[in-house]
């Protein structure tokens, strides 16, 4: 059970990688993504994104500020204007 | 003729000249390197706006569609934004986007339009001036940053929407170099707001659940689609004023050398003159006696 997660800024790649769940913080409120989940697309407000490694992990935290998130196919993409870090 | 020192002296100056060019010609081409990653570094974001554009503009149509989308429902007032360079020693490639602009312009014109400009870089201030002084709507200033970035696309793009909102203009141009390689980079002209509409079917029948709703994402894409465009023209010019630079650089080292040559020939010559003429002298000298 893996969910490909990928995270964009305009400048870069962040990250692509096959992850447990992510957690995006949507504009509507926080929802966590598993593989398989139904295809969404929301605006994300600034905040966390915390992506959990496998299903015991301890999340690890993204700042992100502004931009998308969108569930299809192929996994989650986020769409960020400014990365933290 | 030139004195033997006035053409050692003009060596020298054409050597020196020839140093120049070499070392801009170098610093251009580790420069590109860079240019061109970050360009490429840029694409994965863009392509994936471009492709949730697609998905989303067939939703939205009709009188729900945003302004930014839709368009004044008027293309009388046009506004060209033309991406320049802020430094010069790069060839042909300002003054062939500012061809590009002018005629862009004139066709604009001659169809009774108006015609306004907001130009980036500092090159393409001057020419433009020239002929359409009172149309220059802005210049927006990038020569006091290293390298332009995406807080510098996004300070244009706000500018550029507010002046949308305001009902300044109704069609707006974007007019840039496309790298394609250091000797090629064409001036394109491409239309920014309103925004056109991705070709690109949605093929994924599934359905799709959109977080407020279709218009508000819409609402909010719009805007940072038109960013995104923007930052995407200031990593082409970067790397296009690279590319030019490198092969403008190249040739005017060659031609320096050239010329090295030839002056040294005519150096060689008259000195060569110059001994024969003492040397008859001496001669003509010691038979005389």
């Amino acid at each position: 059970m893996a969910l490909h997660f990928e995270l964009v800024t305009p400048e870069r790649q962040v990250r692509s990688e096959d992850v447990h769940m992510v957690v995006v913080p949507g504009t509507e409120g926080e929802f966590g993504v598993l593989e398989g989940h139904a295809p969404v697309m929301s605006t994300i407000r600034d905040g966390e994104v915390q992506v959990y490694k496998t299903e015991s992990a301890e999340p690890e935290t993204i700042e992100v500020r502004g931009g998308f998130a969108e569930v299809g196919e192929n996994g989650l993409t986020v769409l960020a204007e400014h990365v933290e870090g | 003729m030139a004195s033997l020192k006035e053409l050692k002296d003009r060596i020298g100056s054409v050597k020196s000249t020839q140093k120049i060019t070499k070392a801009k010609q170098m610093v251009a081409a580790a420069k590109l390197r860079r240019a061109q990653a970050a360009a490429e570094a840029a694409r994965p974001y863009a392509e994936r706006l471009n492709a949730v554009m697609a998905s989303l503009a067939g939703k939205v149509t009709g009188d729900s569609a945003p302004k930014l989308l839709a368009g004044t429902g008027s293309d009388r007032r046009h506004l060209l934004v033309v991406v320049n360079t802020d430094k010069g020693l790069c060839g042909g490639l300002n003054s062939n986007i500012v061809k590009e602009t002018k005629a862009k312009a004139e066709a604009l014109i001659a169809e009774g339009n108006t015609v306004e400009f907001y130009l980036v870089g500092k090159k393409g201030l001057a020419p433009i001036r020239r002929e359409y002084e009172d149309e220059i709507a802005k210049h927006f200033d990038t020569s006091a940053v290293r390298n332009p970035g995406f807080e510098e696309a996004a300070a244009v793009a706000t500018e550029l929407l507010e002046m949308f909102d305001a009902g300044k203009f109704d069609v707006a141009h974007l007019i840039y170099p496309v790298f394609k390689s250091a000797l090629a980079q064409d001036p394109t002209v491409q239309q920014l707001i309103p925004v056109p509409t991705p070709e690109e079917a949605d093929s994924s029948g599934a359905a799709v659940e959109y977080e407020p709703d279709e218009e508000e994402i819409l609402e909010e894409l719009l805007p940072r689609y038109v960013k995104t465009q923007v930052f995407g023209a200031l990593l082409e010019i970067a790397a296009s004023e690279q590319g030019a630079s490198m092969t403008a650089m190249d040739n005017a080292t060659r031609n320096a050398g050239e010329l090295i040559d030839k002056l040294t020939i005519q150096y060689n010559r008259s000195r060569q003159a110059a001994i024969t003429t003492e040397l008859i002298e001496i001669i003509a000298g010691a038979e005389a006696l």
